[in-house]
């Protein structure tokens, strides 16, 4: 039986997906595995790959379209089956919003992304999606926690039960529903609450921490009383769009509707930098030996390292002598991580990524070179998959290639930490009593304080110091 | 000078009006004529158009009722009076088949200026056969117009129009109000039909009532400003055509609807108009329409059981204050 197919999750962060282009044909035959169409989600371009045996009866949206995860995008089935039931569904279930992929469990622990679409749902099911239901966008959660990644998707009971008034109200005045009390029965949130809310401040818990709210609740596994189902995601960056009226830009500005990516980082960064209480520490390292390590290496081995792979050996090593600051925040717990990945930030067109180097702790730093090569060679081609640039515990972000001396760098959610590393300079230094030219690199700390403590921090950054002024332990 | 006049007397002021000016108009029903009426709306129109115009029927609500029909369709413009709506049951034939449905099953070569006009509504013990509000039935059905005033001066001047109106008007007068004194403008006025009216401003949530509810509703409006929330009274006056734009418009403001109606509650004109309340004020409402109806069961003969199956004051309040999330 013919059965439409939806645009697949194929990320945890992914709530768009952008169908590049189409590969079969309406009439092709097609086998599992083969691909289907390419997909640009807001990290990469995937290949949606067909699950079923048979023939691409009818291809719902062109190449180009950009539509929510959910939306139907296809119809399978026999070769000369009638598809005219299917599409009149699927243009009702695209035209109610698409949703139905929100219904899903998001499943962050599964590396592989869930893109078997699901049968045709009956009418009832249809209906159903008619509305817009919320879109978990799932944080990424920490590897080493299995208890905290099972968290499920917020169940229908904890919707968010609001009078349409007041729903109105909120909408107008910026605030989040799920910060607010509700006083009618049920808890009903009502005008009175929301302009309580209003008038108590409420809205400084509103615009702000939308983005950061939605991703936190799937995660909870106590949820909090205010953290109800999220708001359908699409909802939050309307809202902003319309604060700012395009009719305000100058003619001569260009206007570049936002891309997938840069949806993503705004949506992620706000909430990191808003929400996670960052401390900054910032130490000197003497590179001297460091250099000479890598001269050595490079005229013995032949291999070519760079101050990066110094870099994230390091701190790979930092981090198993310091586990507690290779951890994570949560609402009910902080997660110690057993495992040391270190993602790396990669700028790629229009923005960035973060590809992870995996125990990195336990790989020799040839292995980490090459790896973190080949990571960013594909990363910028953006073919990197969600597995590949998810679930670090920890990040480095180097702009010292740039001639940055230093800087402070935006933690990623749920990491604690991540290192921000400038150029290797050389400047005169006192040496034994003289002034010579030394070489010497800043590098700054940036801690979630929810996690690591000044002290810890202070501890970690010591040892990646001590590491890289005796880089002696880099060649194990 | 506004004078105070019954409800009842105003009903025939504006039967008298209109038959002055109208020779083509008459009242036909039980009782009209040598009785004055059963409750002395046709008091002294006998005597005053003589019995070719003020016309005593026999008991048979089928007859007169098409009688009034058929001459409607050839000319006259008959007020046919039943003794109670109670009593239309044996003539919905008339009513439903032939005054509702013959201006547009002949392609409008027929028009059907008649008006139908008598109590409705329970009064006091009446018991169940007796006891009926009949709003809801003649208003699910199109081509009928149907009028229910709560006052004196919305009685007159509404019955002015509907005797004017060239479509049948189905006129339910409040037993219970035909005593009512109330104010009245002097000289000639009409009050058009198809237009609701604020009985009482107020802010915080709209009540609405036409007929005796109307009584019911302004008095839930004053206990609930004793307590500092001020209710808008809205009475539509003509069920159908229905003012939904003003009901809308109070509703909006205040963005808390209450429904007062005796009648019972399924298929009743509450149930419509909360139907067009919560698809224009989606958006604006904080709390779910909310009715009063008469219990959903004949009408007991016995005067306690009778009082708990009619809305009252009391349980409007209540209603309101649940609507404004008051305990």
């Amino acid at each position: 039986m013919a059965q439409i197919l939806d645009m697949p999750q194929l990320s945890d962060t992914m709530k768009i997906g952008v169908l590049q282009k189409w590969r079969k044909n309406e009439g092709d035959k097609v086998s599992p595995g083969e691909v289907l169409a390419e997909v640009e989600t807001d990290k990469a371009v995937m290949d949606f790959e067909a699950f079923d045996e048979g023939v691409l009866l009818k291809r719902l949206i062109a190449d180009g379209a950009s539509v929510p995860v959910g939306t139907p995008i296809a119809i399978i089935g026999k070769a000369g089956e009638d598809v005219a039931k299917l599409v009149e569904e699927a243009k009702a279930r695209a035209s109610g919003g698409g949703a139905k992929a929100a219904a899903k469990a998001p499943e962050p622990a599964k590396p592989a992304p869930a893109a078997k679409p699901a049968p045709a749902p009956a009418n009832g099911q249809a209906a159903a999606a008619a509305k817009p239901a919320p879109a978990p966008a799932p944080r990424r959660a920490p590897a080493a926690a299995p208890a905290v990644q099972a968290a499920p998707a917020p169940a229908a009971g904890t919707k968010v039960l609001a009078s349409p008034l007041a729903r109105r109200l909120a909408t107008d005045l910026g605030i989040d529903l799920r910060n607010v009390q509700g006083t009618g029965p049920g808890g009903r949130i009502v005008e009175r609450d929301v302009k309580a809310a209003a008038d108590g401040g409420g809205v400084n818990g509103a615009a702000a921490t939308d983005w950061h709210a939605a991703e936190e609740a799937p995660q909870t596994s106590a949820p909090r009383v205010s953290s109800a189902a999220p708001l359908p995601a699409q909802i939050v960056p309307d809202r902003r769009t319309e604060a700012r009226p395009a009719a305000a830009v100058p003619a001569e500005d260009i206007v570049k509707p936002l891309s997938m990516m840069r949806r993503t980082i705004a949506e992620r960064l706000l909430a990191a930098k808003t929400t996670v209480p960052h401390f900054y520490l910032t130490a000197d390292i003497d590179m001297d030996a460091a250099m000479e390590f890598r001269e050595q290496v490079a005229q013995v081995h032949g291999a070519k390292l760079s101050v990066n792979d110094l870099v994230l050996k390091a701190c790979a090593l930092a981090l198993r002598k310091i586990p507690e600051a290779n951890a994570s925040f949560t609402e009910d717990a902080i997660i110690q991580h057993a495992r040391v990945d270190i993602g790396m930030a990669v700028a790629i067109e229009d923005g960035l990524i973060t590809p992870v180097i995996r125990d990195a702790d336990k790989k020799t730093i040839g292995q980490i070179g090459a790896e973190a090569r080949e990571l960013a060679g594909r990363a910028r081609d953006r073919k990197l998959r969600p597995d590949e640039y998810t679930h670090a515990t920890f990040s480095v972000s180097n702009l010292g290639m740039m001639g940055i001396r230093d800087f402070a760098a935006i933690i990623n959610p749920p990491e604690g930490a991540i290192l921000a590393v400038g150029t290797v300079r050389k400047e005169p230094v006192v040496k034994d009593g003289k002034i010579v030219i030394g070489q010497r690199m800043s590098v700054t700390l940036s801690c979630d304080h929810r996690v690591i403590d000044g002290a810890l921090g202070a501890k970690l950054l010591q040892a990646i110091v001590a590491i890289l002024e005796k880089p002696i332990s880099l060649a194990f | 000078m506004p004078r105070t006049v019954a409800f009842r007397e105003a009903l025939n002021e504006a039967m008298v009006e209109e038959m002055e000016k109208d020779d083509r108009i008459f009242l036909m029903g039980e009782e009209v004529g040598h009785y004055d009426g059963a409750y002395k709306v046709s008091k002294g129109m006998l005597k005053k158009f003589g019995e070719k115009r003020v016309i005593d029927t026999p008991i048979a609500e089928g007859g007169f009722v098409g009688v009034g029909i058929g001459a409607a369709m050839v000319g006259l413009r008959p007020i046919i009076e039943l003794m109670t709506w109670n009593f239309s049951f044996v003539a919905a034939d008339q009513l439903i088949n032939n005054a509702a449905k013959i201006r547009q099953m002949s392609g409008g070569q027929f028009t059907l200026p008649v008006v139908f006009r008598g109590p409705g509504g329970s009064a006091h013990m009446l018991a169940a056969q007796h006891s009926q509000s009949t709003e809801a039935l003649w208003a699910h059905v199109p081509g009928l117009k149907v009028v229910m005033p709560a006052n004196p001066k919305d009685a007159k001047g509404l019955l002015k129009s509907a005797i004017r109106d060239d479509n049948p008007v189905v006129f339910i007068e409040g037993e219970v109000l035909y005593a009512d004194q109330g104010e009245i403008p002097d000289g000639e006025y009409t009050i058009p039909l198809g237009v609701a009216e604020v009985k009482r401003p107020g802010t915080d949530i709209t009540i609405i009532g036409w007929s005796k509810m109307v009584k019911i509703a302004l008095a839930a409006a004053e206990a609930l400003a004793a307590e500092g929330i001020e209710a808008e009274v809205v009475d539509p006056r003509t069920i159908r055509p229905l003012d939904e734009e003003l009901l809308v418009q109070s509703v909006s403001k205040t963005k808390r609807c209450l429904i007062l109606e005796e009648g019972w509650p399924f298929n009743g004109v509450g149930a419509e108009i909360a139907y067009r309340i919560g698809r224009r004020c989606f958006d604006d409402l904080d709390a779910p329409v909310e009715r009063i109806t008469g219990a959903d069961m004949p009408m007991p003969y016995n005067h306690h059981l009778e009082q708990q199956c009619i809305p009252d004051v009391p349980r409007a309040v209540a209603a309101a204050k649940k609507l404004l999330y008051i305990e």
